[in-house]
């Protein structure tokens, strides 16, 4: 039989990303845990054995056992319950401000890369600056001057993000505009926003995504460490650097209040680290090959 | 006569080097009737694609400008057009075809919908009535299996068929004038004849004019009805192609013709030009081919200008001994 219309190469990402998924074993760890966040996350209600909120002075700080499975803290609310309904908030603050970020940057990143000139002077100036900054401290002084918050977490975590999300996406940007199918485009009459839009933006998206990947777990670290300083979600809404917070007096005492939850977040953050590189290799055909070989 | 399609009066483009501006592109004039194919030759930097470029306003933002002349095309001048006036008539009126088939289309969009892109910005049409016109542009440039092939990507095509792709881009809108820029060269030389035999072709049933853009003489035989002859920024010689190859006149055409490799003659023939084109930046004042001309005399000092030959005859030269030659005849 032949079959001359069967198309031999996997150019599509999609594919390439199921191709690599195949070969590493590692990068289905990251995609089982990140698929069980998300379901925990998702189920939250039916999963949790507890009330994540109410408290039960009666239990209070009682160490795992079989009624509640990883302990209690210290008003007597079950760890796991509020474990599950945490990563909620996590992989929420995680994905909008990630999301958020990726947008706005790319697009900052897009046009300064296309218009060039003291446009992508200036606009790269700030970026650097903000690069400058170290992610928590530029986090927690936008954190501290909007006030504790999920929405100005998000914004604070979304601006800090936007920085990396500009360059990587002006970088090809410059490459691409100068390549001959954007001056095909020019000729054949698209105006500059459909250029970019249609032209510039879906042969760099990928890189875009794979940053977007390995900043997610940077964003779910940094709404950690922010809510561990008292500067995230307040009580009693549950969230994994919250609970650490609260757990930290009684470390010595009631060790399951700290432990659980950085285990949390360091699974999360290592499922996502994970699954970006594995984005990353099924996008760059080096990598690709070499793992073929 | 008719207007021509397109007609370039006094062309001067001019870029910056070092802060200060020079001509690449000097006291061109050229008019391109309709139907007709009007091939532009000269060797690398004489000045070629930057015509080209000038004619749709797509030269760089910064570091490049049109310091004289106009362009006329449609009745408008397009030089001080605005740009959104420009994209306008670009790919719809006006298209252009380039010399890198494989890297000038977009890896990320089928054939098809890219054909269907051109159609849908410049005539409105809706997506499925777009790609159905699509459908039929590549069947017209003869893409084989061309409703399968509509979903393909460019890398799933040859370098041939993808130049087919472009020029079905390039008709889509079905212009007056196509710009092609050497659009034969990335290809081998069987594909190279049928892409010609092709544009030939279309430019047939389709009506439009041609300005072919090429440093390679076998193809300005092959399609065209006129040639100008590009030297260092100017027009040397511009004539009907078979008296152009029967009886050049510029020592610089006779030289390039010397040049180049014929099946019926011996290739030990072969006569390179001495020297080098004068770079932007040092052009000589009088005639540009002078420090390389073997006809050279004292008054090619002075700068000539380029002047039709016999009336009617549709041959212009620029070159004071020559020209002096002809008359003197």
């Amino acid at each position: 039989m032949t079959d001359t219309a069967t198309p031999l190469s996997t150019a599509r990402p999609s594919m390439a990303l199921l191709v690599t998924l195949q070969r590493n074993r590692l990068s289905w760890i990251g995609l089982a845990l990140i698929a069980a966040i998300v379901v925990m996350a998702v189920f939250a209600p039916l999963l949790a054995p507890h009330d994540p909120i109410k408290q039960n002075i009666i239990d209070r700080l009682e160490p795992p056992s079989a009624e509640f499975l990883l302990g209690t803290d210290s008003y007597g609310r079950d760890v796991l319950s509020r474990i599950i309904y945490g990563a909620r908030i996590s992989l929420m603050i995680g994905f909008v401000a990630v999301a958020i970020a990726m947008v706005v940057g790319s697009t900052i990143g897009i046009l300064a890369g296309y218009i060039g000139g003291l446009f992508d002077q200036i606009v790269m100036g700030v970026v650097d600056v903000m690069l400058a900054f170290p992610t928590l401290l530029l986090g927690l002084m936008i954190a501290a001057m909007l006030g504790a918050s999920l929405e100005n977490l998000i914004i604070a975590i979304a601006v800090t993000e936007m920085a990396p999300f500009a360059r990587v996406a002006r970088a090809p940007t410059i490459g691409l505009k100068e390549r001959e199918f954007v001056a095909a485009g020019r000729v054949l009459g698209f105006g500059p926003l459909r250029i970019m839009g249609v032209h510039i933006l879906p042969n760099m998206v990928s890189d875009v995504v794979v940053l977007g990947s390995l900043w997610m777990a940077s964003a779910i670290r940094t709404e950690a460490s922010l809510s561990f300083i008292g500067l995230g979600v307040q009580p009693p809404t549950p969230t994994w650097g919250g609970m650490i917070r609260e757990g930290f007096e009684n470390i010595l005492t009631a060790w399951w209040l700290v432990v659980f939850p950085s285990l949390a977040i360091l699974l999360t953050v290592l499922a996502l680290n994970i699954l970006g590189d594995a984005l990353r290799d099924a996008i760059d055909p080096k990598l690709r090959s070499e793992n073929a070989a | 006569m008719s207007e021509p399609v397109l007609r370039v009066e006094g062309l001067q483009s001019e870029f910056r080097i070092g802060g200060q501006w020079y001509p690449a592109v000097r006291d061109f004039s050229l008019a391109v009737e309709a139907n007709e194919t009007v091939a532009v030759v000269g060797e690398s930097g004489s000045g070629k694609s930057v015509t080209a470029l000038s004619i749709l306003g797509l030269l760089p933002a910064v570091g490049a400008r049109i310091a004289r002349g106009s362009v006329i095309f449609g009745g408008r001048d397009l030089v001080g057009l605005s740009e959104a006036e420009l994209a306008t008539l670009r790919g719809d009126a006006i298209a252009m075809i380039f010399q890198e088939p494989m890297t000038s289309l977009n890896p990320t969009m089928t054939v098809g919908d890219q054909v269907a892109e051109v159609i849908r910005i410049h005539r409105g049409t809706s997506r499925k009535a777009a790609l159905a016109e699509a459908l039929h542009l590549l069947e017209e440039v003869r893409i084989p299996a061309a409703r399968q092939r509509l979903h393909d990507y460019p890398h799933q095509f040859s370098g041939g068929m993808r130049q087919r792709v472009m020029i079905a881009m390039a008709l889509a809108c079905r212009p007056k004038l196509l710009l092609a820029d050497e659009p034969t060269t990335a290809l081998d030389v069987t594909i190279q004849a049928q892409v010609l035999a092709l544009l030939n072709e279309l430019k047939q049933s389709y009506g439009m004019s041609i300005l072919f853009i090429t440093h390679n003489l076998g193809v300005v035989a092959q399609m065209a009805d006129r040639v100008a002859v590009m030297y260092a920024g100017e027009i040397v010689e511009c004539a009907p192609v078979a008296e152009l190859f029967a009886a050049p006149l510029h020592p610089y055409t006779e030289a390039l013709l010397q040049a180049m490799p014929r099946v019926d003659r011996d290739s030990a023939a072969l006569h390179p030009i001495g020297g080098q084109v004068p770079p932007l930046t040092a052009m000589p004042p009088g005639c540009a081919f002078a420090p390389r001309c073997p006809l050279r005399q004292p008054q090619c000092e002075r700068h000539p200008p380029l002047v039709p030959l016999r009336l009617g005859s549709g041959h212009s030269l620029r070159c004071f001994v020559r020209a002096a030659m002809e008359s003197a005849a």
